[in-house]
């Protein structure tokens, strides 16, 4: 069963995808599903352990479930400093 | 503390909130705009950041450095925006009672912040490109090789 959850991007994936954030309908489980469901909008092929996601503004593991309602965010490889 | 700023960062106003009269040892590190990167001449730097999480992480790195040295206080603050050659980037200052614990806690907190903190970087070049710094560069080239460091210690 579809879950309705908002995508945000940032940086390189918000260039990438055109948008910076968006309504979708997925089946997957986790967020890794989830990112490789949208790897034709976000454009990447970083490997996964170079990018991060959050969970409702949590830092999460990328096997973290997903549920309904859930607003997720796409970093790229982070530069600071 | 953790800070995320829009603004020039002044450090002499950012070390006054470092003094205590229970510390011994000063050590702040600035990260500044260089005008090189991988050969390519580098104009301008633009930082995008997701605040809130830049903030809820900041603070438990400074959390950690905290268990980790004893220190009396430290203050991380980070750019955002466009900065132009020289700027500073970002700002980390620690006090603490001796300058060893001084000198590895604002190492740790500099190297836990450019790893950790959702904050990405575009560079403008001088033949029109522009481009996204990322972390497999980092890591492939080395930390630090994106701008001059300095590093100022002081003790009392």
């Amino acid at each position: 069963m579809n879950k309705n959850v908002t995508v945000r991007y940032f940086a390189m994936f918000r260039e990438r995808a055109g948008v910076s954030a968006e309504a979708v309908a997925t089946d997957a489980a986790t967020a890794e599903q989830l990112f490789r469901q949208l790897q034709d909008r976000h454009g990447s092929a970083e490997p996964l352990g170079h990018c991060k996601v959050a969970i409702n503004d949590e830092m999460v593991q990328w096997d973290s479930s997903i549920a309904e309602g859930d607003v997720i965010l796409l970093f790229p490889p982070v530069a600071g400093g | 503390m953790m800070q995320m700023s829009d603004m020039p960062i002044l450090p002499e106003r950012l070390r006054a909130e470092l003094e205590d009269h229970a510390a011994g040892a000063f050590v702040s590190f600035e990260g500044w705009i260089r005008n090189e990167n991988e050969n390519q001449e580098v104009l301008r730097l633009e930082y995008e950041a997701y605040e809130p999480l830049c903030l809820a992480e900041g603070l438990r790195v400074i959390d950690a450095a905290r268990e980790k040295y004893p220190l009396q206080k430290a203050l991380c603050i980070h750019r955002t925006g466009l900065l132009e050659l020289g700027e500073c980037a970002v700002w980390v200052g620690v006090s603490s009672p001796h300058r060893d614990a001084a000198f590895a806690a604002c190492r740790y907190i500099i190297d836990q912040v450019k790893t950790r903190l959702p904050i990405w970087k575009k560079e403008y070049y001088a033949n029109g490109d522009s481009g996204w710094v990322n972390c497999e560069r980092c890591a492939a080239h080395g930390q630090d090789t994106d701008r001059d460091d300095r590093v100022t210690a002081s003790a009392k």
